[in-house]
């Protein structure tokens, strides 16, 4: 019971800390960064609730694919950090007042005497030995949830249309080959016959 | 012992902080999706922690698909992003005013 209070508090300290870096650090490559940090903190304490696949995908996924992207796009883009960082100093009271007056609010709520219900919950007992998580949420997810799933799927395919369809660009003045023309080629475009007599040879 | 409480605490704090990001980087628009991000992974740890104490395995579900939906949203953000910049050469949120009357 003692190293797993010690996890969780290890890695809340490292997530709270990265996602504070996130939004004060100056750099947007180095707040991607942290925002790797984040999640991978996050992922363990999800392996703590026992949500190994989530856990897994967030890791493989977040970190693996989105920031990955992130990443890209940053370094792709040559900004001009300037005038994006003014106003910084003056929104930071606002928005520690705003963010200490939220998180105050949702913390009296679970820690207020009554609780709200919130400690009703008793701590669940771990899972059994082979009791795969994986499989739990697989037959979960191809059986009650099945239309949802593949509504998912089509998400992700308008995405991929949309961010390809976005981005590319025809730009003029560039020689580039038409494959539609090409293959539409044919023998009267290019070879033509011509009736002629034939030549006498010249008398010597 | 580790109670329901101190996951969504660990959630509302992540949560607030990038509510407050958002408030104080609101001239980046990459910064602002990040947060974005941030904001979902605070809402799936509630998510995983209410599924975790209660039993049920459909709150997983639904982390699944906020990740999904959340993969899609960064993928078209960062599309629309690069188009912006290629054709303003900034992505101040300040200097996109075009639709203003």
């Amino acid at each position: 019971m003692m190293i797993q209070e010690l996890i969780f508090y290890a890695h809340s300290l490292v997530l709270v800390l990265a996602a504070a870096m996130v939004i004060t650090v100056r750099n947007p490559v180095y707040s991607a960064l942290y925002l790797v940090l984040a999640f991978f903190s996050a992922a363990a304490i999800w392996l703590l609730l026992e949500a190994e696949f989530l856990a897994i995908i967030l890791v493989v996924v977040y970190v693996g694919a989105v920031m990955v992207l992130f990443l890209f796009v940053v370094m792709m883009l040559d900004i001009n950090l300037v005038p994006l960082k003014e106003g910084f100093s003056r929104y930071l009271p606002v928005a520690v007042l705003v963010a200490i007056v939220m998180a105050v609010e949702l913390l009296m709520v679970l820690w207020s005497k009554g609780r709200l219900g919130v400690d009703m919950f008793p701590i669940p007992a771990p899972n059994p030995e082979g009791y795969s998580n994986t499989r739990a949420l697989g037959e979960l997810l191809y059986s009650k949830y099945l239309l949802p799933f593949e509504v998912a799927g089509v998400v992700l395919l308008v995405a991929i249309i949309a961010a390809i369809a976005l981005t590319l660009r025809k730009r003029p003045g560039i020689k580039t080959q038409n494959p539609a023309s090409q293959v539409r080629v044919s023998r009267e475009d290019s070879v033509r016959l011509v009736k002629m007599k034939s030549e006498k040879p010249r008398e010597v | 012992m580790l109670t329901l409480a101190h996951f969504l605490t660990l959630s509302a704090i992540v949560f607030s902080l990038s509510i407050a990001g958002i408030f104080i980087n609101r001239k980046n628009v990459i910064i602002l999706l990040m947060c974005i991000e941030l904001m979902l992974l605070a809402v799936n740890m509630n998510f995983v922690a209410f599924s975790r104490f209660l039993g049920n395995l459909d709150g997983q579900v639904f982390v699944f698909f906020i990740l999904t939906v959340a993969a899609a949203e960064a993928a078209i953000g960062l599309a629309i992003l690069v188009v912006v910049f290629r054709n303003r050469q900034t992505i101040n949120v300040a200097e996109l005013d075009d639709l203003k009357g």
